[in-house]
């Protein structure tokens, strides 16, 4: 593999961020500097005025792979994460069939294997994701399958996710969990509000996700297993969660894109591309959710990319499938919600060192050969690097979307800040914004 | 302009100048008596005449005339008002008009009617009162009556009576009211 | 429903679609309530018809099944001289996940110049329109969202019987009629996209409106609606100059919402007694069809029987409104 060399970038490191050359040799960092001699056939890649930082890791992507390829496929999946600057994806269960085995899980580690980036698999907290009976997460963890989840739902019986979590603990593996009562959610296709009372849709009330943040906090406190929050929507269930890791309780949360950028008026139009569980929530909840983010107290920001056929989201409001993309723009919308006095460091902690941490791949894992992401930047760490143009500025156009689906929200929309290149294991992936 | 008539011109958007008066209300008047005398002499009958008066424009006239032919003949005259809007074949041209109501309380059938109207121009008006009225009844014979006829037709319909024969261009505008008759532009207000 | 911010508010409906009702200015509302008086007109005529919208072609799509409605449409779409092409999609071989893009496509393929549409689901008339921008979209009905030519025809009965009462013509009173009208509506007012086309219709033309219902059958936003929630359903009878009543689908007193029908009729039901304290020229209102013993006892749908066949033979002259102003004011030719 040849060398790359990235010249006078703002290398982003943990604590201090300075302008350097990077070079990377055979898959690894190896060398960070003022300036460096590279070998004469390095690839050269000109990063001045940029951000260099390590990969992006999404914790909650929705590959479709096996059941529902004509959305999007792991290979299409991957593409997308690498434009949109992701090195590692974890892959959600809930596919058709859902990974709530060895033999599914294997499959879909197979099939990310022959991509560039690291596929990590979230396995299912139940068999076939039906909050009844616990699938076999020993099994799965013996793959490499770090955090499992429902997602879709979440487990709605208590005594069923107090089981999970005591089970899973000792294994050393983190639950996460998709915070909506059903029953409060009451079959509702948006914010419950004054607006889907004017617009005569049923509502998913905040409280179906707060009361579960609530119950799932006490679990915690009851069997002092770690468990990730998914996709916080509103102020409160914010709150809530940072409370308890205050109290020093083994929580992490992440916050959706989406969320954090357009608010529920969106879907007075009637237009499924702004139908998603938990739904857009009211502007005061968006403001929070930025301002937390601003704060530097969010874990990690989650893309929660949910392709769907675009004959789906053709059909009324009511009937349409929930979830919108987000692999593609989570980078350039989460520099924007940062806003001007962003610090580039909670920029790459949300997208990349977070993340890493929380999927436990911070390490690499010889047994599905996955390199280390959430890197320090120095040097011997495996290369996995994105170099992000915070002063591009361009729009979202639909038809030109990697993903096999085209139901993004953003269509149109005026965005700062792009991904210029991204390297995957030492190889360049993306490059000038374009896959190579 | 009554305001009736201002409520029309502003639905239309449109707002008239005066730029010259060219008849008097004392020359309206007189001529509005001629035309009765007129009627009379061709039709010697009042009695089975029905003098219909096209909204709006149509309708003070209408009333004037009706009013001085029982005058004269000494005999009860039928009238009644027509609205033409829902029988307009030129809707995207003129926008539309509000409708107004129609009221004819008496049998059309084997009757002579005269319309009434202010002012005959393309004659698509008459055209649509003509469809109007066949679905209220078989009259005899259909006159037409107007104050004013200032040209440019654009299907072969011609008056009966007329009040003023009034030569105009095209994009100048004519107000025909029993009050006087002007001449000005129309402009969107 | 009061108007939200960035909320465009229609001053006609000439050459637009007809999607909510709380969309449209006072002025909008009155218009067609104006132009409904000729037509009213027309339909006492011997031929009751008019070449209006001759040479037009309106498709009557009806997912939700309802007979009434649709004859009412597609009378009215006759008497307006149009082509009518039937739809009775509910019956047809559409299933549910077809896309209603491509129901739309089809039919539109044929050359159609409007759509009467009916769906079981909020927002299929506003999103059929953004698939057929050159077609006027008439809403009949879209889920609980709005049923607009109901809350017209409401509108409008209540008008025609007010001004024959003080003796003057609908077209010269114009709003008046409604200013500081006491309107009570009672029933399932949360599920009912005739209560908000209602509320809409009342409120912007000036009347003073009171809801009445088991608090599950309130919506959950009531507090910014243009209204006060009635908590006494007696007192709340002797206050109202009109009461419209909602008809309660059996599906809600089953237990999720309302314990039972016969415990819905002893909170809310308009029974005799109730009916007695009503002030002795109270007008009761029903969009039909009734469920006599359940929101109003037999005997007092006798008394209010010439009221509610107004409000049906009303239906016809508000849809030749509307779509006369809606399609004939597009212009012509211009799908063809």
């Amino acid at each position: 593999m040849s060398a790359i060399i990235i010249r006078q970038g703002l290398v982003v490191g943990e604590h201090v961020s300075a302008v350097a050359d990077v070079l990377i040799v055979d898959g690894r960092i190896a060398e960070v500097a003022a300036t460096i001699d590279a070998p004469s056939d390095a690839h050269e890649l000109d990063a001045r005025d940029c951000w260099v930082g390590p990969g992006f890791v999404d914790l909650h992507a929705h590959l479709r792979e096996p059941g529902r390829e004509a959305a999007e496929s792991i290979e299409s999946g991957a593409r997308a994460g690498a434009l949109g600057g992701y090195c590692a994806l974890i892959a959600m269960p809930n596919t058709e069939p859902a990974l709530d085995n060895v033999a599914l899980v294997s499959y879909v580690l197979e099939r990310g294997a022959r991509t560039p980036l690291d596929i990590a698999v979230a396995g299912a907290i139940t068999k076939e994701r039906r909050g009844e009976l616990l699938a076999p997460m020993a099994e799965m963890a013996a793959l490499g399958v770090r955090l499992f989840t429902d997602d879709g739902v979440g487990v709605q019986d208590p005594s069923v996710m107090r089981r999970a979590l005591t089970y899973a603990k000792p294994l050393g593996v983190r639950l996460a969990q998709h915070c909506e009562d059903e029953q409060l959610a009451a079959g509702g296709t948006m914010n419950e509000g004054a607006l889907s009372g004017r617009l005569g849709l049923i509502g998913r009330p905040a409280l179906a996700e707060e009361l579960m943040v609530l119950r799932d906090i006490e679990l915690v406190r009851l069997t002092t297993a770690p468990l990730h929050f998914l996709h916080l929507s509103t102020s409160r269930s914010v709150q809530m969660v940072l409370g308890a890791r205050d109290e020093g309780l083994p929580v992490t949360f992440e916050v959706a894109p989406h969320h954090f950028t357009l608010d529920e008026g969106a879907c007075a139009s009637y237009d499924p591309v702004f139908k998603v569980h938990p739904p857009l929530r009211s502007p005061g909840d968006v403001a929070a959710l930025r301002d937390a983010l601003r704060r530097g107290v969010v874990d990690a920001v989650a893309t929660d990319h949910a392709p769907h056929a675009p004959e789906l989201k053709d059909l009324v409001f009511d009937e349409a499938p929930a979830g919108m993309l987000g692999l593609e723009h989570a980078a350039a919308l989460t520099f924007e919600a940062l806003g001007p006095a962003g610090d580039p460091r909670t920029f790459f902690q949300v997208l990349s060192r977070g993340p890493a941490r929380i999927a436990q791949l911070r390490e690499n894992d010889i047994r599905v050969r996955h390199s280390a992401h959430g890197a320090a930047m120095v040097s011997g760490e495996d290369a996995n690097v994105t170099v992000f143009d915070p002063r591009s500025h361009w729009s979202v156009d639909r038809n030109t979307l990697e993903s096999r689906s085209m139901n993004t929200p953003y269509d149109g929309r005026a965005m700062s800040g792009r991904v210029r290149a991204t390297i995957a294991k030492g190889r360049l992936v993306v490059d000038q914004g374009l896959l190579t | 302009m009554s305001n009736e008539d201002e409520r029309q011109a502003r639905t239309r958007g449109l707002a008239f100048t005066a730029k010259s008066q060219l008849l008097t209300t004392d020359d309206v008047t007189r001529a509005v008596r001629r035309m009765a005398h007129e009627i009379v002499e061709r039709n010697h009958d009042v009695v089975s005449l029905s003098i219909i008066g096209l909204q709006t424009g149509g309708r003070a006239p209408a009333s004037a005339l009706a009013s001085i032919l029982a005058e004269i003949s000494g005999q009860p005259v039928s009238a009644g008002m027509l609205d033409v809007s829902f029988y307009r074949d030129d809707l995207s041209r003129n926008p539309l008009v509000t409708s107004s109501a129609t009221n004819i309380d008496h049998d059309l059938t084997d009757r002579t009617v005269v319309l009434v109207d202010d002012v005959l121009f393309t004659g698509r008006t008459i055209r649509a009162a003509l469809n109007a009225l066949s679905d209220w009844g078989r009259p005899r014979a259909v006159q037409l009556a107007v104050l004013v006829d200032r040209g440019h037709r654009e299907l072969p319909i011609r008056p009966d009576y007329v009040g003023k024969n009034l030569p105009t261009s095209q994009d100048e505008a004519i107000v025909a009211t029993l009050e006087g008759v002007w001449i000005g532009t129309r402009e969107p207000s | 429903m009061d108007r939200y911010e960035g909320a465009v508010v229609i001053e006609s409906i000439r050459g637009r679609n007809l999607l909510s009702l709380d969309e449209l200015s006072k002025e909008a509302i009155v218009e067609v309530l104006d132009t409904a008086e000729s037509f009213v007109e027309v339909n006492r005529r011997s031929i009751k018809k008019v070449p209006a919208l001759k040479g037009r072609v309106v498709a009557s799509l009806f997912f939700e099944e309802s007979t009434r409605t649709r004859l009412s449409f597609e009378t009215a779409a006759k008497r307006l001289s149009a082509d009518v092409l039937s739809l009775a999609v509910a019956s047809s071989s559409v299933k549910k996940g077809e896309s209603l893009r491509d129901t739309i496509a089809t039919i539109d393929a044929l050359g159609i110049d409007a759509v009467v549409m009916r769906h079981r689901s909020s927002g299929a008339a506003l999103q059929v329109s953004r698939y057929v921008p050159h077609v006027r979209v008439i809403n009949g009905g879209d889920g609980q969202h709005q049923h607009p030519t109901q809350g017209l025809l409401d509108a409008f009965t209540i008008r025609q019987l007010l001004s024959e009462r003080h003796d003057t013509t609908g077209l010269e009173s114009g709003a008046a009629l409604f200013k500081g009208l006491r309107i009570l509506i009672v029933g399932d007012i949360r599920h009912s996209r005739v209560a908000r086309s209602d509320v809409a219709a009342y409120a912007t033309l000036g009347a003073e409106v009171r809801l009445c219902a088991p608090g599950t059958l309130l919506p959950e936003d009531v507090a910014t609606w243009p209204v006060t929630v009635a908590s006494d359903f007696d007192d709340a009878l002797a206050w109202a100059d009109v009461v419209g009543l909602l008809r309660l689908q059996s599906e809600r007193g089953s237990g999720a919402f309302v314990a039972s029908l016969s415990e819905f009729t002893f909170t809310h039901g308009l029974t005799v007694e109730r009916a007695r304290r009503m002030k002795p020229d109270a007008l009761i209102m029903h969009p039909g069809p009734m469920n006599r013993g359940v929101e109003i006892d037999s005997r007092v749908v006798d008394s209010s029987r010439a009221v509610v066949e107004r409000q049906v033979s009303n239906g016809v002259p508000i849809r030749m409104a509307v779509l006369y102003l809606s399609v004939a004011g597009s212009g012509e030719g211009q799908t063809r």
